[in-house]
């Protein structure tokens, strides 16, 4: 598989196309908003916390195809988990964009794990990072405002 | 007539292979690649002339300091001002307009007005807008017609006797768009206003008289004039840069230094402290050199066919947004594919071979004036030929293809 198509990996071109709980959630218990003002990504990220359960997360914006699917994943991914479900995740994620996973941490991830190929693109490491930077500045405080530059 | 073909000799990064890749390189509004010509004359002096200036009385010294001048008299004669003390280098653009804003801008009082345009860069945005909050003077905005054309009713409407400084690009760094500067120095000048024109992206497709533009500074970059970078030109009009204070202090600018008082040079120098950029001011010397013997009709001639062939073959393709349709423009187009952000263009365009910018340009007003977060951005050299446009067209349908 070439470089590039391992970057725009299937399930990312159909999660831009069609992003999952892009949606605002209003009220609710958690939410922050993640820039990239280089090149004009742009999220907020919303989540609905009880007794430590993420009962609804969504997230709203725009930005270039690898945000946005990322944006997408992240919430399929940890909709009805635990916060420390999600902060473990958000670590093992924000590895694998730079670095070499171990089977253990590929597992933990499962689908997420097709924005491998953004280690490949040291350029595209931010995309797939904003939606994730701005989960943890939510999950940090109640409501917050990130950059990741 | 030199031909593209010979011109491409000159420049041998343009036929580097990178990753078993030759890219098309159409990113020359962000920077200009150097000329054979240039980097000899740079190392050839770092090899057998290397010395400060102004300071040594020994022999290589005097020669440094003779050669830096000699390029300010090119300088001079490249851009037609009158005097070689309407020559001041500085580091870049952005440098030359924080000088006048800074030092120029120091005499501006609570209430005057400077006016800038919709479509600067943020180097002639921010400085201007930083002195006007220092000296609570007032910023305001000539706006731009999404044909990429300036509102020169607005201007009419802006200007008045309490303007004291109006500060427009020459030419669109994101719209490609040659503003008619001379018509708006005429009309500033009514009110007594002083005019500085952004020249980083003219000087490299349009030969410039300031004399003739009757501008009162003029600012340029060396290194987007296929030179090196580190090294850029202010030129002021004499009257004004003799009155102006110093920006910089420390020295090489000084006359004589006592703890209870300084007196400084006059223009240039004055506004050239600390040892200046020599190797680069040497190798714009042979810049100029390079482009003079080029000229302007040969490089006009072989940018314009691929600027509109470029722009033919852009607008054939479907679903395609071009920001700027100037009639007087240069060699940039910006545009967008629908569908598609503009980073992941930038990221295909890489696979293919061809490097183009993509982002805001350093102009996020223009971006918020169309309502989009970037665009792509490709823009044409003299020594860019048909094949490479070709290439880009390629690669503009390969995303189309990939993201469908
Ligand atoms: C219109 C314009 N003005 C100013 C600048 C700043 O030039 P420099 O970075 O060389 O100072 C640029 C560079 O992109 C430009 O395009």
């Amino acid at each position: 598989m070439s470089r590039l198509k391992k970057l725009y990996e299937s399930t990312i071109l159909d999660h831009n196309k069609n992003p999952r709980n892009f949606r605002v959630i209003s009220p609710c218990s958690n939410s922050s908003h993640g820039k990239n003002p280089l090149c004009g990504d742009d999220y907020f990220v919303f989540l609905d916390i009880k007794e430590g359960i993420i009962e609804d997360i969504s997230f709203h914006g725009s930005g270039c195809a690898i945000s946005m699917s990322s944006g997408s994943l992240m919430t399929t991914h940890l909709k009805g988990k635990t916060v420390d479900y999600a902060y473990q995740n958000k670590d093992v994620f924000l590895k694998m964009v730079s670095k070499d996973m171990t089977s253990e941490e590929k597992k933990i991830l499962g689908k997420l794990s097709v924005f491998e190929g953004v280690k490949d693109y040291p350029v595209r490491v931010k995309c797939a990072a904003l939606v994730w930077r701005a989960l943890e500045d939510a999950l940090g405080k109640n409501k917050g405002e990130i950059s990741t530059e | 007539m030199l031909t593209v073909d010979e011109i491409r000799k000159d420049f041998p990064i343009l036929s580097r292979k990178i990753n078993g890749k030759q890219y098309a390189y159409l990113d020359n509004t962000t920077t200009t690649h150097k000329p054979l010509s240039v980097i000899k004359t740079m190392t050839d002096f770092l090899k057998k002339e290397n010395s400060s200036v102004n300071r040594g009385v020994y022999y290589l010294s005097q020669k440094a300091t003779a050669r830096c001048e000699e390029t300010r008299e090119k300088v001079q004669r490249f851009i037609n001002a009158k005097r070689e003390e309407e020559v001041v280098f500085t580091k870049g653009t952005t440098e030359a307009i924080n000088l006048v804003a800074t030092s120029f801008g120091s005499t501006l009082k609570k209430g005057d007005e400077v006016i800038i345009t919709e479509m600067e860069h943020h180097a002639n945005i921010v400085p201007w807008q930083q002195v006007c909050l220092s000296q609570g003077a007032i910023f305001k905005v000539i706006p731009f017609s999404d044909s990429g054309m300036l509102d020169q009713e607005a201007f009419d409407r802006l200007l008045s006797h309490k303007t004291k400084i109006v500060a427009i690009t020459h030419c669109s760094n994101v719209l490609g768009t040659i503003n008619s500067i001379k018509k708006m120095v005429e009309k500033a000048h009514k009110y007594g206003a002083k005019v500085l024109i952004d020249g980083a992206q003219a000087i490299q497709h349009l030969p410039i008289d300031v004399q003739d533009l009757d501008c009162d500074f003029y600012c340029f970059s060396g290194h987007k004039l296929y030179g090196p970078t580190g090294i850029g030109i202010l030129y002021g009009k004499y009257e004004l840069l003799s009155m102006m204070p110093p920006y910089q202090t420390g020295g090489d600018m000084i006359d004589i230094v006592t703890f209870e008082k300084t007196t400084f040079k006059e223009t240039p120098y004055k506004f050239e402290a600390g040892t200046s950029a020599i190797v680069e001011i040497i190798g714009l010397g042979a810049t100029i050199d390079y482009l003079e013997n080029i000229g302007y009709e040969t490089i006009t001639l072989l940018e314009v066919p691929l600027l509109e062939y470029a722009m033919s073959e852009l607008k054939q393709i479907e679903g395609i947004s071009i920001y700027g349709s100037a009639a007087k423009r240069a060699g940039i187009i910006s545009f967008n594919i629908d569908g598609v952000h503009a980073h992941d263009a930038g990221t295909i365009f890489d696979d293919e071979g061809v490097a183009l910018r993509v982002g805001h340009h350093c102009a996020q007003p223009i971006m918020t004036h169309f309502g989009i977060p970037a665009t792509i951005r490709a823009s044409i050299g003299f020594y860019n030929t048909k094949e490479e446009i070709d290439k880009f067209i390629i690669g503009v349908k390969k995303i189309k293809e990939f993201f469908k």
